[in-house]
């Protein structure tokens, strides 16, 4: 559990929202309801926002969007608290490090390249975010993963079928598998996560690899709870994927052996 | 009307165009000596054929894929399927679907058949000819009468993957400003080597783009158009393994703006280059028939290269676009070539710069209406912030004369749109075109101040580009990663297997019909 200090009043078994007062509860709320704007409009607007726990909803502002449709801009004092004290949060306990490190370190720990194959997987087109980990020119002045001498690295693009990777995972003899999902409408990244998943288990090869997923609606909770080793979500930058397979590599390796 | 605010060497400008003119002119010949699965499906279905199996396959892709249409493509598909016509006395969409069974072999005709054939294949050409005149006159009709509004023209998507929830959407955007909706396709369907067919409720991150879907927004648009006092113009994509039947259909159902940009398929969808170049030919050729504004997506080169580095690449591409959209009859103020603002917004002198390379785009293209794009590489999660650069980007895009704004959302980076989104979008570039609407007249840029320096720089940059691609060729240099730092062979990527050398006898009605429409 955090430990970083709370501010001065602030109840951890009763946490609220904070607008410029401690426990004010203020929060902004902003929505449209598909009614035609007038006061009943407004009336249900305010009782939306009564059943989310905003007393005294004042409508700061709202639109006329025509054709049966209304937006409202809502602020209201929000009655809910929360028990910050009792919260634990699956997290990635690793060091991050920087390239250089993570060579060196890999250089130490492994006799031969650790081999990563990357996806994006289902029908999933949009590979911006496997390229910024994978590519040479990596993101944001970190190199990606392409880049170390101590990976060998196969990305395979976009629109890459579950079982088209699981081929290729054989194939690569893969360490470790990085599977991008963008796209979630419909949370059609879940069921392709998890079916994932569950090919790998079923090829008997699940305890042998590091599976790891990302993208922008991706945390290590969600990750955790596919199935995978670990999730990374926006922010991500290259090294710290290769910090992570380097150091969960060698912490398996404690347990079992990496050939 | 925009001046020369750069005091651009307009000798270099000049011979950049003609490096990028030699470059289209190899493109065009490599093109035109070629036919596609595409292509011919396309011809199909301006012969009238019209429908789908029970599978739900179009039958111009059963009547392409037949054992007959394989073996008669390089001769082009017009003439035996004409033939096919005759011989069974029926309709184009029953003779399709006569073939599709395997009740009827097409083969070409010889002689007198052949004359029918050709006679026969004319006409039905012909035929869809006049619907897509009709359609240009009942555009031009509205514009004449209502206009469009004011320049730069508001350009917002909806993507619900719902063709009447998108409906719905697209009246409440009118009815807020929009002056051009675009319907964004499911996000599998330029890799699709078919169109799927009916009207669709569902989708992945947008609504399949189907001959149906295009009826259905037009007429609500057509209605919106009246309630509003100003044309309505609808948008959708033709990039993909299916850009000539995408870019006909557009021409038929009236359809105003197609994305249409083979290098756009190849970079970033990996259609391969010589698929894409032959089909652009005649998705060209269609939207110059059908008057409509074609745009290109050279946005994109800087989504995946530096932005502040890759500018030349833009103008570049841009300058390509232009000479093989002039070659198949486009006019320039149907010309929406692309660029975007990406650079980083915590940069010193971001804004500085985009001001530099939008204007710089400006006066290369003086008559056209380009189309700009808005921030998507640097959107966050942070929706306010995201507000704000998409207000940079409205700025900047009322101060350099943009053609087509392409509205930036708040959330961009998060999700497709929501109603609330696009009206606050729309609200904010509304009232920033109108607030700075004659700004652009009145400024003027310090002599070989940043914005000059830079806009050389960039226009110097893009010419030594064209030279070298114009010496190279242009499938080379995409092989080389010349654009967007994405690496293409000449025989990878999809639908190659789609692409036939004519034979010396290749005959296409409906290319010729096109070519006539299109003032060539």
């Amino acid at each position: 559990m955090s430990q970083n200090k709370l501010p001065a009043g602030v109840d951890p078994k009763n946490v609220r929202a904070y607008g410029d007062t401690m426990n004010d509860g203020q929060i902004q709320v902003s929505f449209s309801l598909p009614v035609p704007m007038g006061p009943e409009a407004r009336e249900a607007a305010r009782r939306l926002a009564g059943k989310m726990g905003l007393k005294e909803p004042q409508i700061y502002h709202e639109a006329d969007m025509g054709h049966g449709f209304s937006y409202f801009i809502v602020y209201g004092k929000c009655i809910h608290g929360v028990d910050y004290a009792g919260i634990i949060v699956p997290r990635l306990e690793m060091e991050i490090m920087g390239f250089h490190d993570v060579e060196h370190y890999m250089e130490e720990h492994f006799n031969r390249r650790i081999r990563v194959v990357g996806a994006c997987t289902g029908n999933d087109a949009h590979t911006v975010g496997i390229d910024a980990i994978m590519d040479m020119k990596g993101y944001n002045g970190e190199y990606g993963l392409e880049r170390y001498t101590t990976f060998e690295t196969l990305n395979m693009g976009s629109q890459i079928a579950n079982d088209v990777l699981l081929a290729k995972i054989l194939e690569f003899k893969a360490d470790a598998v990085l599977v991008s999902q963008v796209v979630t409408q419909k949370d059609v990244h879940l069921s392709n996560l998890a079916e994932l998943i569950d090919m790998v288990e079923a090829e008997g090869i699940r305890q042998d690899i590091l599976m790891i997923c990302g993208g922008p609606r991706i945390s290590h909770e969600v990750a955790l709870e596919l199935g995978f080793d670990a999730g990374f979500g926006p922010g991500t930058k290259p090294n710290h994927v290769a910090g992570f397979i380097a150091q969960e590599l060698v912490r398996r390796r404690a347990s079992a052996t990496v050939e | 009307m925009y001046g020369s605010k750069l005091g651009l060497d307009t000798g270099l400008v000049a011979r950049a165009r003609e490096s990028a003119s030699a470059i289209a002119g190899s493109v065009m010949d490599f093109a035109a000596a070629r036919t596609t699965t595409s292509v011919e499906r396309a011809t199909l279905r301006m012969l009238g054929v019209e429908g789908a199996d029970p599978d739900g396959v179009h039958y111009s892709n059963r009547v392409v894929d037949s054992t007959s249409g394989k073996a008669l493509m390089p001769h082009g598909l017009a003439i035996p399927f004409a033939d096919a016509m005759i011989r069974t006395s029926t309709s184009p969409s029953a003779a399709a679907k006569a073939i599709a069974d395997g009740d009827i072999e097409m083969v070409m005709p010889s002689g007198e058949a052949l004359d029918a054939a050709l006679r026969m294949a004319t006409t039905l050409a012909a035929r869809s000819g006049s619907q897509i005149r009709k359609q240009r006159e009942f555009r031009s009709g509205r514009l004449e009468k209502i206009g469009e509004g004011v320049r730069p023209l508001l350009y917002v998507i909806v993507a619900t993957g719902n063709i009447y929830e998108d409906v719905d959407q697209a009246r409440v955007a009118a009815r807020a400003g929009a002056q051009v909706i675009a319907v964004i396709r499911s996000t599998a369907q330029s890799l699709l080597d078919y169109i799927p067919e009916g009207p669709t409720t569902e989708g992945f991150g947008g609504t399949f783009a189907t001959q149906a879907n295009f009826r259905i927004m037009r007429e609500a648009l057509d209605e919106v158009s009246e309630q509003e006092g100003r044309y309505i113009r609808l948008c959708n994509y033709a990039s993909g393994l299916c850009m000539p039947e995408m870019s006909c259909l557009g021409a038929l159902e009236r359809l105003d703006v197609m994305l249409n940009d083979a290098l756009y398929g190849i970079l970033f969808r990996n259609i391969n280059m010589q698929r894409t170049l032959t089909d652009q030919r005649f998705a060209r050729l269609a939207a110059a028939a059908g008057g409509f504004i074609i745009n290109t997506g050279e946005d994109n080169y800087l989504t995946t290269a530096d932005a502040s580095r890759a500018g030349h690449t833009v103008l570049a591409s841009d300058l390509i676009n232009e000479q093989i959209a002039l070659r198949c009859g486009l006019k320039p103020d149907q010309l929406g070539l692309g660029h975007a603002m990406q650079m980083n917004p915590c940069s010193e002198d971001m804004f500085v710069n985009e001001i530099a390379m939008a204007q710089l785009i400006r006066e290369v293209f003086p008559g056209c209406p380009l189309k700009y794009m808005p921030p998507t590489k640097y959107m966050t999660g942070n929706i306010f912030r995201g507000h704000v650069q998409d207000a940079l980007f409205n700025m900047t895009a009322v101060m350099t004369d943009q053609g087509i704004h392409l509205l930036g959302m708040m959330t961009e980076a998060m999700h497709t749109p929501h109603i609330h989104d696009r009206w606050l979008a729309i609200e904010s570039a509304d009232m920033i075109r109108t607030a700075a609407r004659h700004l652009s007249d009145e400024v003027e840029f310090k002599k070989g101040g940043m914005i000059q320096q830079r806009a050389a720089q960039v226009l110097c940059e893009a010419d030594a580009l064209l030279a070298e691609v114009r010496d190279e060729g242009l499938f080379s240099a995409i092989s080389r990663g010349v654009f967007a730092d994405v690496k293409r062979g000449m025989e990878s990527g999809r639908g190659l297997d789609g692409v036939a050398m004519k034979a010396s006898d290749y005959c296409n009605p409906v290319d010729d019909m096109l070519t006539g429409m299109a003032g060539l």
